[in-house]
């Protein structure tokens, strides 16, 4: 079977794609609650269905994470080298990009779940 | 209430370092015998939601201590450096104990806040708020407005808010000019309030007292002589008296003739007098308080007179004239009848 997944991603961009993910899902977490609690009387669906939602986003912003930060593992060569990886060298470089995307991927993660807890807790729009 | 406390100030220099060692240790029984009982401790609650604060505050500083005494035995364990551990193992403590314990702790914590939320603060649908006390935070004193079942204005008073034992008090909370924010620490926590905003907050009082309040956000210079008492008084002995303080009758008495020609009026009301003034605290039934200018004096003759004859001596910043410039004696009848006002 042929992979889907690209062979090599090195560019800077991958060190990014986990916090963003965060930041994308923190901002439409918060932002369709605000405007659901806001209009609620004008919306035909309840507040559970906004929390489905929103759970649904989670799955998918936690599954581009962990996406992520499998190929953030795979340029750190799957843990066989120790960090620092402080050599001047390209593959010291390489290493220590992969290294730190799954340390931001890992925190990431982290927030995102963090973010969502409120879903579970939160039942209704409160004024 | 201005100024270090004794303790403070009397504390040699050179003993700071000693007392940083022993802080911890004097530190809780200190806390224990000064504050944490009275009308205005958070640790001492006498209503369900300040009961949940300060179950809170038991749980997180049972935690701190738990997180604090495994710290300092791990410091004084690796000072010792009895056994030499591996760079490896060490990096498994990190891991474990700098990354996956904390987030999991924090997790936890998160978690439990959030279920905490609803008793908490707990939410009333609008159209239960029924017979709402509306309070604004003006600087630096509180109207209190005491609303019927139809949302109209019964009468208003300041600085003194009473509610009935064991039923939920609805408040709405405005500001007329900056924010303050409205804390009575034993019946629960605080909540801004906002000009151009009402924000409810609903507490309850198990037991009967007297609690203090206070303005828990920096309003200008004189906010911390912004203080309030709430009466928590029974329910029937409340209904009396929301019905006497409806029920305005003609007052006549030797002080309001010279109250009233002093044009205090202009700025404060008295129910069934030619004062009507909207701009100060309304003075109804003021003998009835148990503090003066918002828990700023004592409510004596004595400190009425000296508050209307300098009131920006006591509280700087104050929206009120001096009246210093008054015949001694007009000051003493005003204050005397403000003294007997019921
Ligand atoms: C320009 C408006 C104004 C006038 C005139 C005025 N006051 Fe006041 N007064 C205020 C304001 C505002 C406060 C609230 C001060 C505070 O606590 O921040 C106040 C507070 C008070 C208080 C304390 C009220 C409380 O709830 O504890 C008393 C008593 C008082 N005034 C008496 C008088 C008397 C007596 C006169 C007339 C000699 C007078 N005032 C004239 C504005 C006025
Ligand atoms: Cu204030």
């Amino acid at each position: 079977m042929k992979s889907v997944i690209p062979k090599e991603v090195e560019s800077l961009w991958t060190l990014f794609t986990a916090p963003t993910v965060w930041a994308l899902h923190f901002v439409g977490c918060y932002a369709a609650v605000a405007i659901y609690c806001a209009k609620a009387a004008s919306f035909d669906f309840g507040f559970d269905t906004v929390r489905l939602a929103l759970g649904g986003l989670t799955v998918l912003a936690l599954v581009v994470i962990v996406l992520s930060a499998y190929l953030a593992w795979r340029q750190w060569g799957f843990g066989s080298g120790d960090p620092p990886h402080d050599e001047p060298t390209r593959k010291d470089r390489t290493l220590f990009q992969g290294f730190a995307t799954l340390l931001l991927a890992g925190l990431s993660f982290v927030a995102v779940v963090y973010v969502a807890i409120p879903l579970i807790f939160i039942a209704e729009c409160q004024r | 209430m201005r100024g270090k406390g004794p303790t403070e100030a009397s504390r040699p220099m050179g003993s700071g370092l000693r007392s940083l060692k022993l802080c911890p240790f004097i530190l809780l029984p200190g806390l224990s015998l000064s504050s944490c009982s009275g009308s205005h401790s958070a640790l001492d609650p006498a209503g369900p939601e300040a009961s949940y604060v300060a179950h809170l505050f038991f749980v997180m500083l049972f935690g701190g201590i738990v997180i604090w005494i495994a710290v300092v035995a791990a410091l004084i364990y690796a000072a010792r450096k009895k056994r030499v551990h591996s760079e490896e193992s060490a990096g498994r403590i990190i891991l474990w104990c700098g990354a996956i314990l904390p987030t999991l702790v924090l997790g936890a914590l998160l978690s439990y806040g959030l279920w905490m939320m609803p008793a908490i603060r707990p939410w009333v649908p609008d159209e239960q708020q029924v017979r709402r006390i509306e309070v604004t935070g003006e600087q630096f004193w509180w109207r209190v407005r005491y609303l019927d079942e139809a949302g109209e204005v019964m009468f208003e008073t300041a600085n003194e808010v009473r509610i009935p034992v064991g039923e939920p008090a609805h408040f709405s909370l405005r500001a007329a000019d900056v924010i303050h924010s409205f804390w009575v620490p034993s019946l629960g926590g605080k909540m801004d309030m906002i000009p151009g905003r009402t924000n409810p907050l609903t507490l309850t009082a198990d037991r009967q007292g007297t609690y203090r309040g206070v303005c828990a956000e920096f309003c200008g210079q004189s906010h911390a002589l912004m203080a309030f008492t709430v009466r928590a008084v029974q329910p029937e002995a409340h209904e009396t008296w929301l019905a006497e303080r409806r029920a305005s009758k003609p007052l006549d008495a030797e002080g309001l003739a010279v109250f009233l020609n002093n044009g205090c009026g202009a700025c404060h009301a008295i129910s069934g007098t030619a004062a009507n003034g909207r701009i100060g605290p309304d003075l109804t039934a003021f003998g009835e308080r148990g503090t003066l200018a918002a828990g700023a004096l004592p409510h004596t003759t004595e400190d009425i007179a000296r508050f209307v004859a300098d009131p920006g001596d006591i509280k700087p910043g104050v929206k009120m004239p001096h009246f210093g410039m008054l015949p001694e004696d007009d000051i003493n009848k005003i204050a005397a009848f403000l003294k007997e006002l019921k």
